[in-house]
């Protein structure tokens, strides 16, 4: 945070058809639908977050990302970025206040691996859904499938994830707090951080510019992945893989699709880092214990199927 | 009352392969539900495009699938993404996975 970039403060996807993706985000992994605008995009949240919301869907021809935004702690750090990252080469867009609905100005720029990224730092506070601000309760009752604590990180593919991770690194302050690195110890899995998480943004090493490969939501315990699994059957949603563990991040996990094919991952725990902690390193030829640490072979899916 | 449930026969010509696939699932599901492999299977919700095939022959209902995958001049080929047609008559089809498909990470 050392720049002043806070956190992911939200995320909007495409989808194909919009009300079979909230029998996904919202009936199933629990977001709460906040606000819909004249565009028809839908605003929601996870319970315990206190922005107006954090994941946006919108209806189009083709699944993917939009854009990731991440929320800084004032107006002057988003100036003071959007200077710099106009020096560096970043192609700049500001975006005004009101275009998402609620939603302060947004500083949008490009990177090399092709994917949209914004800051902004003034964004609705309506509090964590359910619970009162003062004495607050320990949940909500009333939550609906996995009851997603909240939008958590993102894991996008792309070329040159060496030129997107200066970005991050140099001019937005993010750690490298986790990297997989090929014989040449050049990183082919890059795991960003701006808090005292494993990560808050990855990206990994593809030819296709500006893929998702996954949005991720926190749950509390390997029980609630578990019970989360359980819903993945219960439902008949397209499964990817899970639950297991990553040995990147050691986070708890189960992967699965949204009825457009966009990856959603819910996971619990996993590695913490500081400031003064060395990047954690994986070898390439590890790579299958990397990401599924207990059957440590990859599975292709995981890393060919993007939107 | 119970209804009847047609099987329609998909013929995967270039994997001398065939399949019986239940009225109202989706082409990709049915070849799942018989443990079969000939053909990719990626996002089953038409965005990924790893299940493309080329329909020969007969008839289908589908549902929307990523533009970025399946052009309009595609779809006047019978060219789909398999988890997002649903067979409504016996199919022809043949598989084109593409190298796309087989991208690993270097």
């Amino acid at each position: 945070m050392k720049k002043g970039v806070m956190r992911p403060g939200h995320i909007q996807l495409r989808v194909l058809d919009m009300e079979e993706a909230l029998t996904h985000y919202r009936d199933l992994i629990g977001l709460i639908e906040m606000d819909r605008d004249e565009q028809g995009r839908v605003y929601l949240k996870a319970w315990s977050e206190i922005d107006k919301f954090s994941v946006v869907l919108r209806e189009a021809d083709e699944p993917g990302m939009d854009f990731f935004a991440f929320k800084c702690v004032d107006e002057a750090s988003v100036d003071n970025l959007r200077a710099e990252l106009i020096k560096y080469g970043c192609k700049v867009e500001d975006i005004p206040a009101g275009d998402l609905k609620d939603c302060g100005r947004r500083v949008r720029f490009d990177t090399p691996t092709g994917h949209k990224f914004e800051l902004f730092a003034n964004k609705e506070q309506t509090g964590k859904w359910g619970i009162n601000s003062v004495n607050p309760e320990a949940w909500p009752e009333g939550l609906k499938g996995m009851k997603a604590v909240r939008f958590d990180h993102g894991l996008l593919y792309g070329p040159n994830i060496a030129g997107t991770t200066e970005i991050f690194t140099d001019i937005l302050g993010f750690d490298l707090a986790e990297q997989v690195v090929n014989a040449d110890e050049a990183g082919i899995a890059n795991f960003l951080t701006c808090s005292c998480k494993a990560h808050d943004i990855a990206f990994i090493e593809c030819p296709e510019p500006g893929k998702l490969h996954h949005a991720s939501f926190l749950l509390e315990t390997w029980d609630d992945v578990l019970r989360a699994a359980d819903l993945i059957s219960m439902r008949d949603v397209s499964i990817d893989i899970g639950p297991t563990r990553h040995g990147l991040t050691h986070g708890k996990t189960i992967y699965f699709f949204d009825p457009s094919g966009n990856r959603s991952e819910v996971f619990c725990g996993g590695d913490y880092h500081y400031p003064d902690h060395p990047t954690v390193i994986w070898q390439e030829e590890q790579l299958g214990k990397a990401i599924f640490y207990h059957d440590r072979v990859l599975n292709e899916r995981f890393l060919t199927v993007l939107t | 009352m119970s209804q009847i449930i047609t099987k329609h026969k998909i013929q995967v010509l270039n994997q001398e392969q065939e399949f019986l696939c239940p009225s109202g699932i989706a082409l990709l599901v049915g070849m799942e539900t018989i443990n079969s492999h000939c053909i990719d299977v990626g996002c089953r919700g038409g965005g990924c495009g790893v299940c493309k095939i080329r329909v020969i022959n007969g008839s289908f209902s589908s549902k929307r699938m990523s533009k970025a995958h399946i052009t309009d001049e595609d779809l006047q080929k019978g060219v789909v993404l398999a988890c997002r047609i649903f067979p409504t008559s016996d199919l022809k089809i043949e598989v084109l996975h593409t190298p796309t498909s087989k991208q690993v990470i270097v």
